[in-house]
């Protein structure tokens, strides 16, 4: 359990932009770090998040790959086989499902089925949920189907920082994440400083928002932003709803993954009256 | 040309010349299986390997019927049998050097343990058990994979990881007809020619997957044949000479080896057993069909070389078979032990750190399962 105090504002940078300088901080850091995807090298990625990483690093380390999800993912377990820690990048939401045998059947059970022998320290990145105003199959809120699985960490980002500390922890972390990128915040602007960017402590760990005494929120990625505006939002006259009430002085946690879900920290932070959501387009 | 030229010319730029990216005639496989025994060129085959060979499918034939005998004493959950696949299986762990790796399916456990694996590790998920039973970097063998194809894209990842940082790393990788049908076939197939990954593919085209002909699987002249629209050569072979087999694999594999990429081998064998123990094959195909395959039969096509040319005589059957019931007599005894299980293992291996959910369970568990060995105890204690 994290309480996240304001940093010294620097530079307003977007959310996609923290995400590309992860990878970038990633494959720098450590060779083994492989991004693979359509679309990821010339064009870097339709969102832009690789832009740049093929030219850096070369083509053999970011990789347009034939168009086919569950080839991209099944190929990424025979090089995290070897020893390679690959980033798939999935190039929507809906476009991620052909993978998902690759993800259920053995991505997710792979260091289980091997007794931690062969661990697959595989990052899936999907730009996720609505609210761009995208067409069907581009806005949907898929977390849940991941999070039925066990042996996958799933985690989305709220803000500019979290999206750079998270990624970069979810590439070093030896299990695999699906790492779920909200569409509706690649744009969103941070004061963010680029030169001493910070990582995450391990992935799974609630964060506090916002503090009050009434009432708590919990939620995680796109609808933080949500949540604390309505946090935030002025108390009516007493009485006249509980909910506005509750939300004057509510305590916003974030769930940064909702799995492993990290119940002792949203518990020891939970008021008397919590309420729990997010948002989900389809 | 600038627009305004070519308008006047009332002509537009003809397009580039359409070229074929590939020259398809070198990758189409022969127009029959490529066999060596019983024809002229089996004279030149290698007498020691030929011995090798022999020894290994009677070993093999050996392991299939000791294998499928533990299932009806209940100490394999279920056993896909590859009795008359023989030499296929074994060819394709010869086929292998030390550093490279076997990507096989819940069929090929013979090859895994021609590999020189265990049997006992190789069985373990037909056992029933939760995990794969051995180290597969240790052994360069990935696990048995039973998603039909899934384990094809994983042998591409592999040997393009290998190629890309330099090392002699081959990728051989298992399926069965059926499984060409499958979606990651295909993708296997095409990003392994892309990235002219160093993997071979075997196909065992034993006729049938579970009760399914090849002819309602596929409307293409063979298999083999899959491999020109992926810009990689087919091969076609007898799957049940093993001469030929290892030639055609062993081929492939230097090839891949030596920067050529990938090929596709198509083994023209025959699935002389029900699908498993839990299958009824007469329920789809006829006992003459069968037959037909028994004088077509492996272990027999090399043993009519071997004696041809002199190299067969009763001592070396002898052996063979000693050899093969030694393996078969120390299977059964070490299957007919019951395995320690801990169930406490069921938390340990999901994440590389327990999250505390996990925690949770384990504790749960642990507390009933001591307050039911205490009612155990107890209630011992009464009887006693
Ligand atoms: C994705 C998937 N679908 C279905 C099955 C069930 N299944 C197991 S074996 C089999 C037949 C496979 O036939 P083939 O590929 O020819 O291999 P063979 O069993 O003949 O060696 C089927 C349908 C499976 N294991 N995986
Ligand atoms: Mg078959």
């Amino acid at each position: 359990m994290t309480t996240v105090a304001a940093k010294p504002a620097t530079k307003p940078a977007t959310m996609a932009q923290a995400l590309g300088r992860a990878l970038r901080d990633s494959m720098a850091e450590d060779p083994s770090v492989h991004v693979l995807g359509e679309d990821v090298g010339a064009l870097g990625g339709v969102f832009r998040v690789t832009d740049g990483l093929a030219r850096e690093f070369g083509e053999d380390r970011c990789t347009d790959t034939p168009l086919a999800e569950a080839g991209i993912l099944g190929t990424a377990v025979g090089m995290a086989m070897y020893g390679l820690r690959p980033v798939v990048e999935m190039q929507f939401d809906a476009f991620a499902y052909p993978a998902f045998e690759q993800l259920i059947s053995h991505v997710a059970r792979m260091r289980n089925r091997t007794k931690g022998a062969m661990p697959m320290p595989i990052t899936v990145r999907v730009p996720y949920g609505g609210g761009i105003g995208g067409v069907e199959h581009h806005s949907d809120s898929s977390e849940a189907y991941y999070m039925a699985t066990p042996g996958l960490h799933v985690v989305t980002p709220a803000t500019v920082a979290d999206a750079y500390g998270l990624l970069r922890a979810s590439i070093a972390s030896d299990d695999p994440v699906v790492f779920l990128e909200p569409k509706r915040l690649y744009w969103s602007k941070a004061d963010w400083n680029p030169d001493a960017p910070q990582s995450v402590e391990p992935i799974g760990r609630a964060v506090v928002r916002r503090s009050g005494r009434s009432a708590t929120l919990i939620t995680y990625g796109p609808s933080v932003p949500v949540c604390l505006e309505a946090a935030a939002a002025p108390a009516p006259r007493a009485g006249t709803s509980k909910w506005s009430t509750c939300a004057r002085w509510c305590l916003s946690t974030t769930r940064r993954s909702p799995r492993p879900y990290d119940a002792r920290g949203v518990r020891s932070s939970c008021t008397s009256r919590v309420a729990s959501g997010a948002r989900a387009e389809r | 040309m600038t627009v305004m030229e070519q308008r006047g010319a009332y002509r537009p730029a003809p397009p580039p010349a359409w070229q074929p990216r590939t020259d398809p005639a070198p990758l189409l496989p022969d127009a029959e299986p490529y066999r060596v025994l019983g024809t002229e060129t089996a004279g030149k085959a290698d007498p020691g390997l030929l011995r090798r060979l022999y020894a290994e499918l009677v070993r093999g034939r050996r392991y299939n019927t000791q294998a499928t005998a533990l299932t009806k004493q209940g100490r394999l959950a279920v056993y896909p049998s590859s009795t008359g696949q023989e030499a296929c299986e074994v060819a394709a762990a010869l086929a292998l050097k030390e550093r490279d790796w076997l990507f096989p399916s819940y069929r090929d456990t013979l090859a895994v343990v021609a590999r020189g694996l265990d049997p006992v590790s190789a069985l373990t998920l037909l056992r029933g058990d939760w995990h794969t039973g051995y180290d597969p970097r240790e052994h360069r063998i990935a696990p048995l994979c039973t998603p039909l194809a899934t384990q094809l894209p994983h042998a591409v990842g592999l040997a393009h990881a290998a190629r890309l940082k330099g090392d002699d790393v081959v990728a051989l990788a298992m399926v069965g007809d059926g499984g060409t049908s499958e979606g990651d076939f295909h993708e296997a197939l095409n990003f392994a020619a892309v990235w002219q990954a160093p993997v071979v593919f075997l196909v065992q085209n034993n006729g049938f997957a579970i009760s399914v002909p090849l002819a309602k699987q596929t409307a293409a002249p063979s298999l083999a044949h899959k491999a020109v629209g992926y810009g990689m050569p087919g091969r076609l072979v007898d799957g049940n000479d093993a001469v030929a087999m290892h030639e055609v694999l062993s081929e492939a594999v230097a090839r891949a080896r030596e920067g050529g990429g990938p090929t596709l081998v198509e083994a023209v064998t025959y699935r002389m057993e029900a699908h498993t123990n839990a299958d009824d094959a007469t329920r789809y195909r006829p006992d003459a069909e069968v037959d037909a395959w028994r004088d077509h039969d492996p272990i027999l096509l090399l043993e009519r070389e071997l004696t041809e040319r002199g190299l067969l005589d009763d001592d070396i059957r002898r052996q063979a078979a000693e050899d093969a019931e030694t393996m078969a007599a120390d299977l059964r005894e070490r299957m007919n032990q019951d395995p320690l299980l801990d169930p406490m293992d069921l938390f340990t291996h999901v994440y590389t750190e327990q999250t505390s959910q996990l925690r949770e369970q384990a504790a749960q568990l642990r507390a009933e399962l001591e307050v039911a060995s205490e009612e155990a105890d107890a209630s011992e204690g009464r009887t006693r």
